[in-house]
């Protein structure tokens, strides 16, 4: 039997080097369907040989074979390697119920159910492992995809020996990557810092010093605390120093980065709360729920289209815009007209619309937090270097928040809507002596306002889950925001979103979340003594 | 002259007298009831009920505090629930010290959160509230100070209107957010609770609740008959005139920021004497007294009672709490749309409460009309 199994080997392997010769690459899934016929008796001897006597055996496997071995140590690694007892095929397997699924260890063809008692499991030990996942690097390391090349040699980091020295020096010839590059001589300097001429090691710190990877920090650590030579301990000293200068410039970028990233939740929060305030004079206290009303949207859109999340947010953001509008102009013609020239009377009147809108959202979803998924291309982080990675989803934020900015200030620029939105916030009775139709312009602005709302809403959907309360707390912010910029003044509302921004994140750290935005508030307070008019104040009579 | 003769009207036919003689009749029938009556006569009054008519009353002695502010100056507190909790708190302290080594971990000095804490001594801000005296000092020092520090920077830089509104509303906002931590040593997320007694008064005893129950009605009465005479006096003309024209009466000589820091710092003490009384009360103080909701609350009492009465900030509380507690169990979660319609319905329909809705009955629309004119003028120009 074994014999037989032998020359099917035999003959695929013919096969298969025939296909990569006309084809000249390789992949996972093309890695060839059998291996070498010398290869694949080693495999069979894995049948037989105790636990202890497995690893020279792998040892030679490794020597022998190439790329072709990856899922026969994987399938190990993962501890799915099994073999059919009356054949002593070596096989990977699922346990699918109360049976096992058989796969073929190259191929990946099924080759049907059997029975616990019908195979054997081929086990390993932790020492096994440690070698597989080296194995599995070095042979990774021949991977086309410069990637997973990087990643092999970052994995290798840890576990150094010689024989992955002799891979990685023979591979860094042909290399052409730039950083598999830094990253194999990474790993030889790593090597190298442990050598016993002080030479060598002091110019394997001159390379561990230009890289940011926790491996080289760690190993130069401990050589600026014990190394026997001192000029290899300052220099290592130095090094280190240079290293944590640098982190921390990056972890300052990070939480600039953070920092920014509210800000453009700010901003989206409290533009729409900008242009009613400055056009109407109202604070419209249910505009954290338009918001809350966005999420929402987002979140019912993709219930309705559960088969294309990736596209979801394209029909979520004019959804919720138009929804989260509707929604504020229905406020605006129902309550708020009829309560002019009452601005707290108008503010308590609002409230109790964000109350009702709360309960409603309650009563119809469920007082539960939901989840809104995210689509692929927004989750997933842009890694700079080893210390600073950006989220996509926090990019994609500010990125949105920016560009509704810029719509909102071509809006009220260009359009005619914008001319008359301007000349009511400026003097109402005037623009009206005009003959601007005011109450239609506070209709439009508010649906504006309350849409833009909706719109930061969907974006907030993608940063935290989605509940009743998810407007609430917004609110304070958007005022603070608002008025710490001046009412009625865009830029005012950007530069004062992307500060506060800022500021809470960089307090942070130093006093703790909750006394961070203490003090922003304490500060808004202590500024508007100064500044009552905010940062930008509206010039001209009309201000006053 | 118009204001002259409204301000003449609003106050030549306030009922206090009458008003207060009601109070002081009611509270003692209601204690008798308690005290006197056997369980099954019909006259007896649970002691349940006792604390619950307790507790509104608080709660009309804070709306007593807004509408002095709001229906006499203009200046609309959202954050009037920060002043109360900081009286509950005061309150608070005090009780905790009177638990002694009986809480949980028998620790003498310590309150039982600070020993779960793993804290060795009491912090400094604790010193002093064994003493009941000291305590009730604090009663009104702390938020009447709090209420100094935020109105001088607010009302010395103009900060009024909405401005106003929302920075009180930041103001318990941020109190809210500091009282949950742990840190700040007042029991966090908890609170205070599990009070023993007062004074040597076991708390639980039906004698101490009726007690109690006299008290705040007689707290009540004091401060609305004071409150009354403020706004009667030389003080309290220059107040609405406030109200009706700040930069007027700034024009006229008066520094209305003056008359505002101190009649917003009796406001707040007030309410922190309110919330000394709500807690021997209802046996808790937690940071979710400092919540927005329940400041805003306060405000449409005395929306629903009618402000720049007085009569109907009390009046109006007692109605609201009671719709509450009756509908809230009936249908727990139809309050909150019954809250907001009440807000929108309001300021729509009711601008002058329900005062003014029974004046109007009466006949009397001259009085409840130019308030309103006036106001919106103002905000309007």
């Amino acid at each position: 039997m074994r014999h037989l199994l032998a020359v099917f080997c035999c003959y695929f392997a013919v096969f298969s080097v025939s296909v990569q010769a006309n084809e000249q690459t390789i992949s996972d899934s093309q890695i060839s369907t059998a291996v070498a016929p010398s290869t694949s008796m080693l495999i069979q001897q894995l049948v037989e040989v105790k636990l202890s006597k497995s690893l020279p055996l792998l040892e030679r496997l490794e020597a022998e074979g190439g790329t072709e071995l990856l899922p026969l140590f994987k399938t190990l690694l993962e501890g799915r390697l099994y073999f059919i007892k009356s054949t002593k095929q070596v096989v990977a397997a699922d346990k699918t119920g109360s049976d096992y699924q058989l796969f073929d260890l190259f191929s990946g063809e099924t080759l049907g159910m059997m029975n616990k008692k019908q195979i054997k499991k081929i086990r390993v030990n932790n020492k096994l492992r440690v070698f597989l996942r080296g194995a599995i690097a070095r042979l990774d390391l021949k991977h086309p995809d410069a990637d997973k090349r990087l990643a092999a040699v970052k994995a290798l980091l840890t576990s150094l020996d010689s024989s992955t020295l002799n891979t990685l020096e023979a591979i860094r010839n042909t290399e052409s990557d730039e950083h598999v590059l830094a990253m194999i001589d990474l790993a030889l300097a790593l090597d190298l810092s442990r050598s016993p001429i002080p030479e060598k090691r002091l110019a394997a710190v001159t390379v561990l010093g230009d890289s940011l990877e926790s491996d080289s920090r760690n190993r130069l650590n401990v050589m600026a605390e014990s190394d026997p030579d001192t000029q290899v301990k300052q220099a290592a000293e130095v090094a280190l120093k240079k290293i944590n200068e640098r982190i921390e410039f990056y972890d300052f970028v990070d939480q600039l980065f953070f920092g920014l990233s509210l800000g453009s939740v700010l901003l989206l929060a409290a533009i729409g709360l900008a242009i009613t305030f400055g056009v109407m004079g109202v604070i419209n206290m249910a505009h954290g729920e338009m918001i809350m009303l966005g999420a929402y949207t987002t979140y019912v859109v993709q219930l309705m289209m559960p088969e294309y999340i990736e596209y979801s947010l394209w029909v979520a953001i004019p959804a919720a815009f138009v929804v989260s509008g509707l929604f504020g102009i229905l406020i605006e013609r129902g309550v708020i007209r009829h309560l002019h020239g009452r601005p707290l009377e108008t503010l308590l009147a609002t409230f109790g619309i964000s109350l009702i809108l709360q309960q409603l959202v309650r009563t119809v979803f469920s007082p539960l937090n939901r989840q809104v998924e995210s689509p692929l291309w927004m989750s997933g982080s842009l890694e700079i270097n080893p210390v600073l990675s950006l989220t996509f989803n926090r990019l994609y934020i500010l990125a949105f928040a920016l560009l509704v900015f810029g719509l909102l200030l071509l809006i009220l620029r260009k359009t005619s809507l914008g001319l008359n939105v301007r000349a009511v916030s400026q003097n109402r009775s005037m623009a009206k002596a005009m003959g601007i139709r005011t109450d239609w312009v506070d209709a439009m602005t508010f649906g504006l306002g309350s849409g833009i709302a909706g719109i930061a809403g969907v974006a907030l959907s993608q940063l935290t889950n989605v509940g009743p309360n998810l407007g609430q707390s917004y609110i304070i912010d958007s005022f603070m925001v608002v008025v710490f910029g001046g009412v009625g003044n865009l830029w005012g509302t950007l530069v004062a979103a992307f500060s506060l921004g800022v500021a809470n994140k960089f307090l942070e750290p130093v006093t703790g979340a909750v006394l961070a935005s203490i003090l922003v508030l304490v500060f808004i307070i202590l500024f508007i003594q100064k500044k009552p008019k905010g940062l930008f104040p509206q010039k001209g009579r009309a201000a006053e | 002259m118009n204001q002259l003769m409204r301000f003449t009207r609003l106050h030549g036919d306030s009922k206090v007298a009458p008003f207060v003689a009601v109070l002081v009749i009611l509270t003692a029938l209601a204690s008798l009831g308690n005290l006197l009556m056997p369980q099954d006569s019909i006259f007896y009054v649970s002691t349940y009920t006792i604390t619950l008519l307790g507790k509104y009353l608080c709660y009309a002695m804070l709306a007593l505090a807004v509408d002095v502010i709001w229906g006499y100056c203009g200046i609309l507190s959202l954050g009037h629930g920060a002043f109360f909790a900081l009286g509950g708190y005061a309150m608070g302290m005090y009780l905790m010290r009177q638990i002694g080594d009986r809480g949980v971990y028998g620790n003498p000095e310590l309150p039982d959160f600070m020993v779960f804490l793993n804290w060795s001594e009491l912090p400094w801000f604790w010193y002093g509230f064994d003493q009941f005296w000291f305590a009730m000092l604090m009663v009104l020092l702390v938020p009447g100070l709090l209420a100094f520090i935020f109105g001088w920077l607010a009302f010395r830089s103009r900060v009024t209107g909405v401005y106003l509104s929302i920075m009180t509303q930041a103001l318990t906002y941020a109190l809210l957010l500091a009282f949950f931590r742990n840190e700040m040593g007042f029991g966090g997320n908890n609170g205070l609770t599990d009070f023993k007694d007062i004074l040597g008064f076991d708390l639980q005893s039906d004698k101490t609740r009726v007690a109690l129950f006299g008290m705040t009605a007689l707290l009540l009465g004091l401060t609305f008959i004071t409150s009354h005479k403020i706004l009667k006096s030389r003080m309290g003309k220059v107040i609405v005139a406030i109200r009706d024209g700040e930069s007027r009466a700034r024009f006229m000589g008066y520094r209305t920021e003056r008359y505002k820091v101190w009649l917003f710092v009796y406001s707040a003490m007030i309410a922190g004497i309110a919330g000394a009384l709500y807690v021997p009360q209802v046996g808790i103080i937690n940071p979710g007294e400092f919540s927005p909701l329940n400041s805003i609350e306060i405000v449409i009492w005395v929306a629903v009672g009618g402000r720049g009465t007085l009569i109907g900030a009390i009046i109006g509380a007692l109605l609201v709490n009671y719709a509450k507690t009756k509908f809230t169990a009936i249908m727990p979660d139809g309050w909150l749309f019954a809250l907001g319609a009440m807000f929108v319905l309001v300021t729509l329909y009711l601008p002058q409460g329900l005062m003014g809705l029974l004046q109007k009955i009466r006949g009397d629309k001259e009085t409840a009309k130019p308030v309103e004119t006036t106001q919106a003028q103002e905000a309007k120009a």
